[in-house]
């Protein structure tokens, strides 16, 4: 997760203008960091390109809609980091 | 072109939803409202309009891609480059490959090109979404076999 972190949060900080400091695996990504839905499109494109995978945005969306999870489920960068470690070893296996 | 409509594409040459291009021709009218203002005695394509393009003719290949079950709206216009003027009665070659289709967005570069020499170029996001109603999506269909798109992309 480490190392995903670090590439999450370089990403965001290039894509965003967010000082590097400022982004923890605590931060959430809208709530703390202020990332917008428009932002957070680059964000998901760059870590799409950098893990070579497909985040399933709209599925999540749709689980935080109906209630199922919180959005700190995903967008809390610790997290947001282990789904994207999940998706990953799912693309390798 | 129908300017006036934002009807930019005027036909689709080539379509290849497998290798993520698209290849589009379009013709810039003689004479439009847009070049009573864009300029007095001097009429040019707004370099609005030719990003313009270079989305619609993406989100034919967006489209196309997703066998017209979602819709491609203009999200994002990035590194957009106006190289070159483009005047009444100019004809336009305009190319778009498909970066990246995402969960609920897509990605793509195009140019425009006018007698082999680029015009114009752009990177455009879109968000992909449900279409809203079923008039859009039926209007979106009859435009795609007006403008030659491949009846194969059409449903599936």
């Amino acid at each position: 997760m480490s190392s995903t972190f670090e590439t999450v949060a370089g990403i965001i900080s290039e894509t965003c203008d967010i000082p590097r400091e400022k982004i923890t695996p605590e931060s959430h990504a809208i709530n703390d960091l202020g990332i917008d839905s428009l932002d957070f499109l680059d964000v998901a494109f760059a870590i799409d390109k950098a893990f070579g995978i497909k985040m399933p945005l709209e599925q999540w969306t749709q689980e935080v809609n109906e209630g199922k999870v919180s959005t700190d489920e995903y967008f809390v960068l610790g997290n947001l980091c282990a789904n994207i470690d999940k998706l990953v070893a799912a693309k390798a296996a | 072109m129908r300017l006036e409509y934002f009807q930019m594409v005027d036909r689709i040459a080539a379509l290849d939803p497998e290798a993520r291009t698209v290849l589009a021709e379009c013709s810039v009218p003689d004479a439009s409202p847009v070049f009573e203002g864009h300029f007095p005695g001097h009429p040019l394509l707004p370099g609005a309009l030719m990003i313009e393009t270079i989305a619609q003719t993406g989100g034919w290949l967006v489209l196309a891609t997703l066998r017209f079950r979602r819709m491609p709206f203009l999200a994002q216009v990035k590194e957009a480059k106006m190289r070159a003027f483009v005047v009444p009665g100019q004809t336009l070659q305009t190319e778009a490959r498909l970066l990246h289709d995402g969960s609920g967005y897509a990605v793509v570069a195009g140019s425009i090109s006018s007698a082999g020499r680029k015009v114009a170029d752009a990177e455009i996001t879109y968000r992909v979404v449900p279409f809203p109603n079923e008039t859009l999506r039926a209007q979106m269909l009859e435009t795609a076999r007006r403008v030659a798109v491949p009846e194969a992309f059409l449903n599936g």
